[in-house]
C-alpha cells in the first residue's frame, strides 16, 4: 500500500520548549491509527502541522508527496479539537457552506447520519448541547470522501451511547484506502477498532505498534499498556 | 448473539474464536453466504482489516472459502465443521482440567463432580 503521510526528523519548537522533537513515521493507506499520549505530549501539534496550522521548526512533513498546503486540504479531512462552526448558522447551511468548499463532500450522506442521530438540520448550531454540536463536526468531517482523516479528540465531549454511534459512523463511511488518525486519550472505548497505535511522550514518539501485535506481547489491552508506560 | 470482546487478548483470534462458534452452533449454516468484511466489521464493532485477517485464518484452515465473484461462503463439508468443534471442545476441557487441577482436585474427584452436576441437571 503506499504512503498516506510522512515524516523526516520533524521537530517544532515554542520557544525554548519542544512541542515534536525529531519524529520520523511513514503511515499508510488503509490504516485506522490510534495517536495517543497523555496532556501536552504533542498530539494536537502533530495534527495542527498537518493542516498548515502551525509550520515545523525543522525537519519535513509530506502528505501524499505534498507539503500541506491547497493540494493536501483537498484529501484531508480534519476534526478540530474545538469548535470553529458560527453559532449563528443553521445546520443545514453548514452542509452548504461545506458543499461549496470541498468537492468531494457528500450531503446527501451528511443528511442522512443526522437523521440517525436525530438532528434537525433547521436548529441553529447556538442552539444545540455541546455534545450535539460535536456530533454535527463529526459527521461534517465523515461525509467528505477524503484520503486522510485528522480527528483530534472526536468522542470526548459525547456520552457513550453516543461514543459508540460515533465509531460505528468512523467505521461505516470510510473508503477501505483512505487513513483515519484518531487522537484521544480515551483509549479502551476505541481500541477495538484501531489497526496501529502511536505513543507520543514529550513530543517524542515512544511506540508504534499494531494493537494485535501489543495484546500478544504483553498480554494487555492498550489501555493497560498506557497506563504502564504514562505511569505518573 | 453478540460479539463480545475482551481487551487482554488479540482481536483477531477471538473473531476467529467467535465466527466458529456461528458456524458450530449452526448460525451460520454450511454453504450459507457470509456477511461482507465490511458489514460483519461493522456489527462486532472492529476495524475491517482485523476482520478480513480473521477471515483469512478461517479459510486457511477450511471452515470458509470465496468464490471469486460471489464472496465467501461456510464450507459444506460438515465433516470438517464436526472435526473443527470437537477440536474446540477439547481445547477447552482441557483448559478446565488444567484449572481443576490447579485447585488441587484428581481424575477421580473430577469425574464425580462432573457426574454429580449432570445428574442434578437433568431433574
Amino acid at each position: 500500500m503506499s504512503s498516506i503521510l510522512t515524516c523526516n526528523n520533524l521537530s517544532k519548537h515554542f520557544g525554548g520548549k519542544k512541542a515534536l522533537d525529531n519524529i520520523n513515521l511513514n503511515i499508510e493507506g488503509g490504516r485506522i491509527i490510534g495517536l495517543l499520549g497523555p496532556n501536552g505530549s504533542g498530539k494536537t501539534t502533530f495534527i495542527k502541522l498537518c493542516n498548515e496550522l502551525l509550520t515545523p521548526t525543522s525537519g519535513e512533513l509530506k502528505i501524499m508527496e505534498n507539503i500541506p498546503g491547497v493540494e493536501t486540504k483537498k484529501v484531508v479531512s480534519y476534526l478540530p479539537e474545538k469548535n470553529y462552526l458560527n453559532d449563528w448558522m443553521r445546520v443545514s447551511e453548514i452542509i452548504r457552506m461545506f458543499q461549496d468548499f470541498y468537492r468531494d463532500f457528500n450531503a446527501e450522506k451528511a443528511y442522512d447520519m443526522l437523521k440517525r442521530l436525530n438532528i434537525s438540520p433547521a436548529e441553529r448550531l447556538k442552539t444545540l448541547s455541546k455534545g450535539t454540536k460535536e456530533k454535527v463536526q463529526l459527521i461534517l468531517v465523515m461525509s467528505r470522501e477524503a484520503k486522510l482523516y485528522l480527528l483530534d479528540e472526536p468522542i470526548g465531549g459525547v456520552d457513550p451511547a453516543a461514543r459508540d454511534y460515533i465509531l460505528d459512523t468512523i467505521l461505516g463511511n470510510y473508503q477501505e484506502t483512505a487513513t483515519i488518525i484518531i487522537s484521544t486519550h480515551l483509549i479502551s472505548d476505541i481500541e477495538k477498532i484501531l489497526d496501529e497505535i502511536i505513543f507520543l511522550k514529550d513530543g517524542r514518539v515512544v511506540l508504534t505498534k499494531s494493537v494485535d501485535e501489543i495484546r500478544d506481547q504483553y498480554g494487555k489491552s492498550v489501555d493497560a499498556l498506557f497506563r504502564e508506560v504514562f505511569k505518573c | 448473539m453478540s460479539w463480545d470482546l475482551k481487551s487482554d487478548r488479540p482481536v483477531y483470534s477471538q473473531l476467529i474464536d467467535q465466527i466458529g462458534i456461528r458456524i458450530f452452533s449452526g448460525k451460520y449454516a454450511p454453504g450459507s453466504k457470509l456477511p461482507s468484511v465490511r458489514e460483519l466489521a461493522q456489527e462486532a464493532a472492529v476495524n475491517p482489516n482485523t476482520m478480513q485477517k480473521a477471515l483469512s485464518i478461517l479459510e486457511e484452515d477450511g471452515l470458509l472459502y470465496t468464490n471469486r465473484t460471489s464472496g465467501r461462503f461456510i464450507t459444506e463439508d460438515t465433516k470438517m465443521i464436526q472435526q473443527a468443534k470437537q477440536k474446540l471442545a477439547q481445547q477447552q476441557i482441557s483448559e478446565f482440567l488444567e484449572k481443576m487441577k490447579n485447585l488441587g482436585f484428581g481424575k477421580t474427584e473430577i469425574l464425580s463432580i462432573i457426574t454429580e452436576m449432570l445428574e442434578e441437571a437433568k431433574k
